[in-house]
C-alpha cells in the first residue's frame, strides 16, 4: 500500500530579494485509501506545498524529506516521480500549442505504463473515461488545453488523473473557477478513482464546497506555511462557520517574518 | 537623457530594382537591406565575384509538365519579377543557362515536380536561374531541394496567370559550408493563388528573398516559412507582399527554432498595400523560439498602408525562450525531458508542416527536425 510521507519540510522561492521561504516544516503522511484535506487562507502556501512534491524547478527544498513507498522522491526528476506514482492535478493547467491531446494523452500513458497501451483499447479507454466526464470527444483533436475553458482545463486534468492512475494524486484548487454542475462532474470522477480504495487523495482547496461532494477522512488547517491544525472532517465544518479568522495571526507573523 | 532619432524607412513602393547588376552600389553592409546580413561570409557575392563553377539542376517532372533549358535571351525571362539588390542582380546578369518549367493551359499535374538543386562544390561558386510557370487555370507541385557544398546565387520566378494554382516548396539543406542568396518573385494573376514554403535547414548563411506581387484581383498569396539554425549559422528570410489591386489576400506566417552559440535568424515582413488596393486582406506572423543561450533572432514586420480601404491588414512576432511551464507540465505526466522538448519543439512547427501537402516532405521534414533535436541533446 502506497504511502507519502513529508516531514519537516522547508521550500524556499527566489524572489528579487534574495530567496524567501514559504514551507516553514510541513510533517503529512498520506496513505492509500486516505483522501486529506488541506485548507488555508490564500497566500499560505498550500499550492508551493503541492508544487514541491510534484518537483517544479521554482520552488527549492532546502530541508526535510518526502519518500514514497521509503523511496526519496526529492532525488527524482520530474517525470520521474510522476512514473514513482504521484501525480499533480493543477490548478493552471498548461496550454501546449500544437500537440494534440490524444497524442499527449498516448504519450503520457505510455511513459507511466512502461509499454504504449494497444490501440484499440486505448480508443475504448479514452473514449469511455471522456464520456464520464461528460467531455466531448472532439477535445481529442485539440491542442492540450489550448482555449479550453476553466472547467474543460479541470475536466482534463481529472481525464488524465483517470488514465494515469496514480499511487497518490494531489488536487490543487481543483473546485476553482467550477459552476456546480462541473463540479460534480470532477468530483465523481475524483471518487472513481478513490474507490479502488488503493490510492490516497490530497486535496488543496480554500473552500469547503468541494468536501461535500468528496468525503475527506482527515482535514488540515494549513497557515504561515504549515499545518497548524489537524481534525476529521468536522474540522471542515467548523472552517466552514468560522472561516480562517482564529489562524491570521500564524499567517500575519509569517508573512512578517 | 537621450533622444532616439528615427529615420523613416524608405517606402518599399520606392525601392529601386534593375536587372542591371551595375546599376546597383557594391554594399558596405550599413544599408538597410543589408544591415543583419554578414558580408564578409558572402564570398564576394556582393561585390561582382564571378563563376568559378556551376550547379548542376536535375528535374523529376511528370509528363505533363515541361521541362526546358534556355539561355539567357529566352524572352520569357523576367516576367516574374525585377532584382532588388545587387546580389539578385548579380545572379540576373551572370547565368548563362536557366530551366524553365511550364504547367500548361487547364493541365493539373498528376504529381509533384521536384528540382534538385546541387551546389558548385566547396570553394566554387555558381548563379542560376529558374522559372516556374503556371499558364491559365494550371495547377501544380513544386519542390526545390537545395544540397551540397559552395556558393550560389540565384532568382526564381513564378509566374501565374489566371485562375492558376501553384504550390512551391523551398527547401535549402545545404552542407554547412554553403552559402546561398536567393531572390523568389512571385507573378500573381487574377484569381491565382500561390502557396509558398521557404524551409532552411542547413548552410552557412542562407538569405531568402520571397517577393510576391499581384498583377490583377481576386489573388490569393500563402507565404511560410520554417528554419532551424544551429552554432553559428545565419539564416535570413525576407518576404515582401506587393498589394497593388484590389481584392487580393495574403497570409505570411513564419517559424523558426534556433540553438548553439551564435545561431541567428532575421526575418523582415514587409507588406505594401498601395492606394489602388481596396479590399485587401493580410496578416503576418512571425515567431521565433530560442532552445540555447548564445542564439539571436531578429524580427522586423513592416507594413505599409496607402488606403483606408482595406478588410484587414495586421501583424505579429515574438521571440522566446523554450517555455519551462510547458516543459514541467509534460514532465508532470511522467514524459522524459528529451522526449517532451521534442514535443514541444515540434508542436510550435505543427501547423506550418501541416500546410506542407507532399506528404514525403513533410515525413523528411520531421526527421530533419528531430534529428536537429538530437544533435544538441535537447
Amino acid at each position: 500500500m502506497a504511502t507519502l510521507e513529508i516531514k519537516d519540510l522547508h521550500v524556499s522561492v527566489s524572489t528579487d530579494d534574495g530567496p524567501k521561504e514559504i514551507l516553514k516544516g510541513v510533517d503529512l503522511t498520506v496513505k492509500a485509501g486516505e483522501t486529506h484535506a488541506i485548507m488555508g487562507p490564500n497566500g499560505s502556501g498550500k499550492s508551493t506545498l503541492s508544487y514541491a512534491v510534484a518537483g517544479h524547478p521554482k520552488y527549492e527544498v532546502t530541508s526535510g524529506s518526502i519518500t514514497l513507498d521509503g523511496e526519496d522522491v526529492l532525488a527524482m526528476s520530474v517525470d520521474e516521480r510522476a512514473r514513482a506514482g504521484l501525480f499533480l492535478a493543477m490548478q493552471y493547467p498548461v496550454e501546449v500549442p500544437g500537440v494534440s491531446t490524444s497524442n499527449f494523452l498516448r504519450t503520457a500513458a505510455t511513459a507511466i505504463r512502461g509499454e504504449a497501451p494497444k490501440l484499440r483499447h486505448w480508443v475504448k479507454e479514452v473514449k469511455e473515461s471522456m464520456k464520464e466526464l461528460d467531455m466531448d470527444p472532439a477535445f481529442a483533436e485539440r491542442s492540450v488545453n489550448e482555449g479550453f475553458s476553466g472547467g474543460e482545463k479541470k475536466r482534463h486534468e481529472i481525464l488524465q488523473l483517470a488514465l494515469l492512475n496514480p499511487k497518490i494524486a494531489i488536487l490543487d484548487e481543483t473546485d476553482s473557477g467550477l459552476d456546480v454542475d462541473a463540479l460534480r462532474v470532477v468530483s465523481e470522477g475524483v471518487n472513481r478513482f478513490k474507490a479502488s480504495g488503493e490510492a490516497g487523495v490530497l486535496l488543496i482547496t480554500h473552500y469547503t464546497r468541494i468536501l461535500r461532494h468528496i468525503a475527506p477522512d482527515f482535514v488540515h488547517v494549513f497557515a504561515g506555511g504549515r499545518i497548524v491544525e489537524s481534525g476529521g472532517p468536522e474540522l471542515a465544518d467548523q472552517l466552514e462557520s468560522e472561516g480562517y479568522v482564529k489562524y491570521a495571526g500564524i499567517q500575519e507573523a509569517a508573512s512578517a517574518s | 537623457m537621450t533622444t532616439a532619432v528615427v529615420v523613416p524607412e524608405a517606402s518599399r513602393a520606392e525601392w529601386f530594382t534593375s536587372f542591371d547588376v551595375e546599376a546597383f552600389e557594391q554594399p558596405s553592409g550599413r544599408e538597410e537591406i543589408w544591415r543583419f546580413t554578414p558580408m564578409k561570409r558572402l564570398a564576394g557575392l556582393h561585390t561582382g565575384a564571378a563563376a568559378t563553377g556551376a550547379a548542376s539542376v536535375d528535374v523529376d517532372a511528370p509528363a505533363e509538365v515541361t521541362v526546358e533549358t534556355v539561355d539567357r535571351a529566352d524572352a520569357r525571362l523576367g516576367a516574374g519579377g525585377v532584382p532588388a539588390d545587387r546580389v539578385a542582380a548579380q545572379a540576373y546578369s551572370s547565368f548563362t543557362a536557366a530551366t524553365v518549367l511550364t504547367v500548361g493551359k487547364e493541365v493539373v499535374a498528376s504529381a509533384p515536380t521536384t528540382v534538385t538543386i546541387t551546389g558548385p562544390g566547396a570553394g566554387k561558386l555558381a548563379y542560376g536561374h529558374l522559372q516556374i510557370r503556371a499558364e491559365r487555370f494550371a495547377e501544380a507541385v513544386v519542390v526545390l531541394d537545395h544540397r551540397g557544398s559552395g556558393v550560389y546565387a540565384d532568382n526564381v520566378e513564378f509566374v501565374l496567370d489566371d485562375s492558376a494554382k501553384l504550390t512551391v516548396v523551398s527547401i535549402q539543406d545545404w552542407a554547412d559550408d554553403a552559402v546561398h542568396v536567393s531572390a523568389h518573385h512571385a507573378k500573381i494573376g487574377r484569381d491565382a493563388r500561390l502557396r509558398h514554403t521557404v524551409v532552411t535547414l542547413g548552410g552557412d548563411v542562407v538569405r531568402v528573398s520571397p517577393t510576391a506581387a499581384f498583377a490583377d484581383k481576386g489573388g490569393e498569396v500563402d507565404l511560410s516559412g520554417l528554419y532551424f539554425a544551429d552554432a553559428g549559422q545565419h539564416f535570413e528570410h525576407r518576404t515582401f507582399v506587393d498589394h497593388a489591386v484590389p481584392n487580393c489576400t495574403s497570409n505570411v506566417t513564419y517559424k523558426g527554432a534556433l540553438q548553439g552559440q551564435d545561431a541567428h535568424t532575421v526575418w523582415i515582413g514587409d507588406v505594401l498595400i498601395r492606394a489602388a488596393a481596396e479590399g485587401t486582406q493580410t496578416y503576418e506572423l512571425n515567431r521565433n523560439l530560442l532552445l540555447t543561450d548564445g542564439a539571436r533572432a531578429d524580427s522586423v514586420p513592416n507594413l505599409e498602408i496607402e488606403t483606408g480601404e482595406i478588410a484587414g491588414a495586421g501583424h505579429a512576432s515574438a521571440t522566446g525562450r523554450f517555455d519551462d511551464e510547458q516543459l514541467f507540465y509534460l514532465q508532470a505526466r511522467g514524459i522524459p525531458e528529451d522526449q517532451a522538448r521534442r514535443l514541444v519543439v515540434r508542436g510550435f512547427f505543427h501547423e506550418l508542416l501541416m500546410k506542407i501537402q507532399v506528404p514525403e516532405v513533410r515525413e523528411r521534414l520531421e526527421a530533419a527536425i528531430e534529428a536537429e533535436l538530437e544533435a544538441v541533446g535537447a
